[in-house]
């Protein structure tokens, strides 16, 4: 009898011509998807002076553009995101943690219409309330704080996210009560019981919800061009469309800054890539 | 290690008074948790949103005072030229994008179904567009479309002996290029997803099927595709509202030209609110935006329960 381990049962085709035919399409792939951005990689550290000479093959070898970015702003434009993405994603995780122990592990009045809020929130792309976000970051309601052009202005609105408080909550359910009422006649306070058995018991879901903060922070365009008007505040992504041509390097500094715009997310999803799966198909598939 | 602990909390508990105090204490704390989160979401996006639905019926002022003016602005949306052009090219973008990604992305998850090392391997590398930077990205896409025939684009084309295209550069094929490259960067996603459908098909429905003779096709028909439609839809509805909101990838390749060619809803509503300063209307172009949406995603959960029925 045939095994299957795939609706199309590719591996069991093992003649010479089924053998080609798959490594063609395979290469095929590999090279569609990854190719602009090896393309990147190599050309980044090309000699390269106008846009056509874009390509997969490394010739004259120079840290030529990387040098030039730094003259054009580009590693300040790279610390502003790390500071952002930094104090964001700490700021995401510790809100979300802190949500999901209350819709996990507490039974309360209100909790359904909690769940509807961060539902509907999930519901609401940011690009939708970006003009009317635009005058309350101006002029922040009652405590009336002016946060366009400052660093929190585009870490607090990325502070909560629905996603990640929803990840974290399914995975706190999972965690046992039985430890918990240990805990508790025990003596053990709510914040002890929080930091010392609930959250350590969480570290995988952690890291799903650190990786996926973290491309989404790094991923902002809307909200720093809104909150950022002087380039001083820039982050990298929306700094990229100011350096597309250079008199004295052509495109060589976009391609560089491009290069460091693109890399952190890369990193952080094959470092965390068992996490970003998990999150990935529990996001896609619940909600 | 279980009756131990209920056994030993049912003799420290007095069981009247316990219920009704924990429960207190416990929504007390629930909410102090929950605080954070609230507070965050009421800031930033409650406020925007109610403050957006309220600015979209007036004239807004900065300095001087709003001006009620009704529904104008939303009249203004629907006769502007400019708008409805922005609206059609948003529905192409947000269609041609789903139907693309949802075709290929189907067709890649079944090419690399399969439990061997080298597969794992190619879906890892095929699925990195997906976490890449989306201005970053869109900036590569811009430097590959270069018109000219050195662009890489155009070299490419040159070898299977096309003429070389004007991409980003011409009305007539500004949407298409920018469609190209979001399909680059969807189908990856949609494939995944399907992958894990896939993994949740019966297997030994497979080998039946082989047993009663029945063809590759057939199995594909009759097993694989009505055990992924539950995913195909809700590919479908994330991608299409996806679709709808395109701002970056338009904004960066593109803004909109040549000639509003590939003006998409929300470069317009970012150029009217930033630009010219009309505010008014386009909060209720953002307030059009959100109906979509939300219409949008009704209306597949109306389809598929249909279906299911």
């Amino acid at each position: 009898m045939m095994r299957f381990d795939s609706a199309l049962g590719l591996e069991a085709r093992r003649g010479p011509l089924a053998t080609v035919g798959k490594v063609l399409a395979y290469a095929f792939m590999v090279i569609v998807f990854t190719g602009p951005l090896v393309g990147l990689l190599v050309s980044a550290f090309n000699k390269t002076l106008d846009p056509t000479a874009f390509s997969l093959w490394p010739d004259d070898f120079t840290l030529e553009n990387f040098v030039q970015a730094g003259k054009k702003n580009v590693y300040h434009y790279l610390f502003n995101s790390f500071v952002v993405v930094g104090f964001g994603l700490l700021l995401q995780m510790l809100v979300s943690v802190f949500a999901a122990y209350a819709l996990a592990r507490k039974k309360f009045r209100g909790m359904a219409f909690v769940m509807l809020i961060m539902l509907a929130t999930m519901m609401l792309p940011e690009e939708i309330i970006a003009i009317p976000l635009s005058l309350v970051l101006a002029d922040m309601p009652i405590i009336h704080a002016d946060l366009i052009g400052t660093y929190a202005g585009m870490i607090l609105p990325v502070g909560a996210w629905g996603f990640s408080i929803l990840v974290m909550t399914e995975f706190m359910k999972e965690v046992p009560v039985e430890l918990e009422e240990a805990a508790r006649i025990d003596g053990a306070g709510e914040l002890r019981i929080f930091f010392g058995i609930i959250l350590p018991l969480c570290r995988p879901a952690l890291g799903v919800i650190g990786v996926f903060g973290f491309t989404m922070i790094w991923d902002q365009y809307l909200l720093p061009l809104i909150v950022a008007p002087e380039s001083s505040m820039w982050t990298l992504p929306i700094a990229l469309r100011s350096l597309r041509s250079d008199e004295e390097v052509g495109i060589g500094v976009l391609l560089a800054a491009t290069l460091l715009a693109l890399l952190p997310s890369i990193i952080a999803f094959l470092a965390f890539q068992r996490q970003f799966m998990r999150g990935l198909t529990s996001g896609a598939i619940k909600g | 290690m279980t009756p131990t602990l209920t056994q030993a909390r049912s003799h420290t508990v007095t069981p009247r008074r316990r219920p009704k105090r924990a429960r207190r204490r416990g929504t007390l704390i629930a909410w102090a948790f929950l605080s954070p989160a609230l507070l965050l979401f009421l800031f930033f996006k409650f406020i925007p949103m109610f403050e957006g639905l309220r600015m979209s019926f007036f004239e807004v002022r900065p300095y001087l005072g709003d001006r009620w003016v009704g529904l104008d602005n939303y009249a203004t949306i629907m006769t502007d030229d400019a708008f409805t052009a922005a609206i059609w090219h948003s529905v192409l973008l947000a269609l041609g994008t789903t139907a693309g990604s949802l075709v290929l992305g189907l067709l890649f998850a079944l090419l690399v179904e399969g439990p061997a090392r080298y597969l794992w391997f190619i879906r890892t590398a095929a699925f990195l567009p997906v976490v890449t930077t989306m201005a970053a990205v869109a900036e590569v896409w811009r430097i590959m479309y270069h018109p000219a025939d050195s662009g890489m684009v155009n070299s490419i084309l040159g070898w299977i002996a096309l003429e070389p295209q004007p991409f980003l550069a011409s009305e007539h094929s500004s949407l298409l290029s920018i469609m190209g490259m979001n399909i680059w960067r969807g189908t990856p996603y949609d494939m995944m997803i399907f992958l894990a459908g896939l993994v949740g098909v019966d297997r030994t429905l497979y080998e039946a099927a082989a047993v009663d003779g029945a063809t590759t096709w057939h199995r594909l028909r009759h097993i694989t595709l009505p055990a992924l439609r539950p995913v195909f839809w809700i590919l479908f509805t994330l991608a299409a509202i996806r679709g709808l909101r395109v701002f970056v990838e338009v904004y960066v390749l593109t803004n909109g030209g040549p000639n509003g060619s590939s003006e998409v809803l929300m470069t317009l509503i970012y150029k009217l609110g930033f630009q010219k300063s009309e505010l008014g209307i386009a909060a209720a172009g953002g307030i059009v935006l959100f109906v979509a949406t939300l219409l949008l995603t009704v209306l597949v959960q109306v389809m598929r329960r249909r279906q299911n029925a």
